[in-house]
């Protein structure tokens, strides 16, 4: 489980983040929606320790990030696998390298232990025969898995995807989101996608939260987000036509 | 001063919370084929020619009948020793490798490659920098014995096929009032500027912000620095060691 208290943050005066505060469950995919530049990402980056909130803690499991020693913060670290929005991989590895390289860092396994899970993730995201190529040439859809099985290498008790779903066709959106749907009940993590993908919303997210120009205007589960009341979020949803269209039936019925 | 500032705290950071021994020396050993073993065909090539040109255009100067022959060889292997060899080599190189290392460093900044590491609790500027810096401090020395050695050579080449000296009178002359602390001198310097190279240039890199344009920005960045500073810092050995 992962809690956040009262995060801010600030950009040379600008407030990016006016004091969030959530808990995110375990075994299940929390979403955060919204708009672009509306912190969604700032929010990510200040869980995972990427970005110092300027107030607020985050908590994993009672262990507060921030305010732990360093062998603490390392140790979350450690059980954190993240998905960045571009896939993040290593230009100068192979695929399998790149699966490969937390394990190289972090962990005293033998080659052949090495192997056998690298081998492993990749067949779980079925990139099994590409672990010789070099991400200069796999597809979009393909970089997104060899992050995903990157992250999940280790074993995580928290995954983070940032846009998982950015720059894929629908088709390929839809395979990444039943794979870490997939994972996340499999091996019963904490993730959290931040998307504004509202295919995502209503197919994988459990609970949701959205964010307004750095304000939480909502927090639910998937089932209740069309019926809110909160208009930036209606206006948000409703952007899309094919929803627009789907509620206006809903309510026709 | 703020930047100078922010030069020496990343310059910290490189000796911060390391990993183990031998992921070291694995990224040590691919730096130095990416930053020395690659960089000896330009190094050939510029060192010859201006040894060339060297011999050629000091002894269009030497006219005169009182001074021996045997003197452009002497200025040419001087010259080559004390200043082309180690600075034009490393300006050189400032333009090959800081180029190179601001402009891999800076897009593994802005495709998040960095944060990646950051977030697997890897000191990432330790783990991509202190290689680099070992690296170039390990290999430039090499690269400006060579140049000397071929810039030494291209002179006599010039000079015996266009018959401005004799191969008698070359090789007389680069052996006479030879000063052994001169190649002492020669190694101290492209250590100097290969670690100022590689600093510089990784600072420049892994602290771009943006997109593209802003990695354009950095190399060029890194060159420029780089070349201020490798001329300074000649200015202020010669001072100290000479």
């Amino acid at each position: 489980m992962i809690e956040i208290k009262d995060i801010n943050k600030a950009f040379n005066g600008k407030t990016v983040l006016k004091g969030i505060s959530s808990t995110f469950k375990e075994g299940e995919i929390n979403l955060i929606i919204g708009g672009s530049g509306t912190g969604k990402s700032v929010l990510l980056k200040c869980m995972i320790g990427l970005i110092k909130p300027d107030q607020g803690s985050v908590l994993y499991n009672d262990r507060d990030f921030y305010n732990s020693d360093k062998e603490t913060r390392q140790a979350i670290r450690r059980e954190m696998g993240v998905l960045f929005q571009g896939g993040a991989l290593f230009d100068s590895q192979t695929v399998e390298e790149n699966v490969r390289f937390p394990l190289d860092m972090l962990t005293e396994f033998s080659a052949s232990e090495k192997k056998e899970r690298v081998d492993f993730c990749l067949q779980r995201v079925g990139l099994e025969a590409a672990g010789k190529r070099m991400p200069s040439e796999i597809s979009g859809g393909m970089k997104k898995r060899v992050g995903i099985a990157r992250a999940i290498v280790m074993n995580p008790k928290y995954l983070f995807c940032d846009e998982p779903n950015s720059g894929l066709d629908p088709l390929t959106s839809v395979k990444i989101d039943e794979l870490i749907k997939e994972i996340t009940e499999e091996y019963k993590i904490t993730t959290i996608i931040i998307t504004h993908d509202m295919n995502s919303v209503m197919e994988i997210g459990q609970n949701v939260m959205f964010l307004y120009q750095g304000d939480k205007l909502w927090e639910g589960i998937n089932t209740d987000i069309t019926k809110t009341t909160v208009p930036e979020l209606n206006e948000f949803i409703f952007a899309n036509k094919l929803l627009r269209d789907a509620a206006k039936e809903n309510e026709n019925k | 001063m703020s930047v100078i500032g922010k030069y020496f705290i990343f310059l910290g950071s490189l000796f911060g919370k390391g990993e183990k021994l031998s992921v070291y020396w694995r990224r040590f050993m691919e730096e130095s084929v990416g930053i020395g073993v690659s960089s000896i065909f330009i190094v050939a090539i510029v060192s010859t020619f201006i040894g060339a040109v060297s011999c050629i255009q000091t002894a269009y100067n030497l006219v005169s009948p009182i001074i021996p022959v045997s003197t452009v060889a002497l200025i040419v292997r001087d010259m080559q020793i004390l200043e082309l060899a180690p600075t034009i080599t490393c300006i050189v190189l400032a333009g090959k490798v800081g180029s190179n290392i601001a402009s891999e460093l800076g897009t593994m900044r802005i495709t998040e490659q960095i944060d990646a590491l950051e977030v697997m609790g890897i000191n990432s500027s330790s783990y991509l920098v202190l290689p680099k810096v070992l690296a170039a401090m390990f290999t430039f020395p090499m690269l400006v014995v060579m140049a000397a050695f071929l810039g030494i050579f291209g002179g006599y080449l010039a000079g015996t096929l266009t018959g401005v000296i004799t191969e008698r009178d070359y090789l007389y002359g680069i052996r006479d009032s030879f000063v052994p602390y001169n190649l002492f001198f020669m190694c101290v310097k492209p250590f100097v500027f290969g670690f100022l190279i590689a600093t510089i240039s990784s600072y420049q890199g892994f602290f771009t912000q943006g997109g593209a344009l802003e990695v354009g920005k950095s190399s060029t960045q890194a060159v420029t620095n780089s070349c201020i500073s490798i001329l300074v810092a000649d200015y202020l050995l010669a001072q100290l060691l000479l």
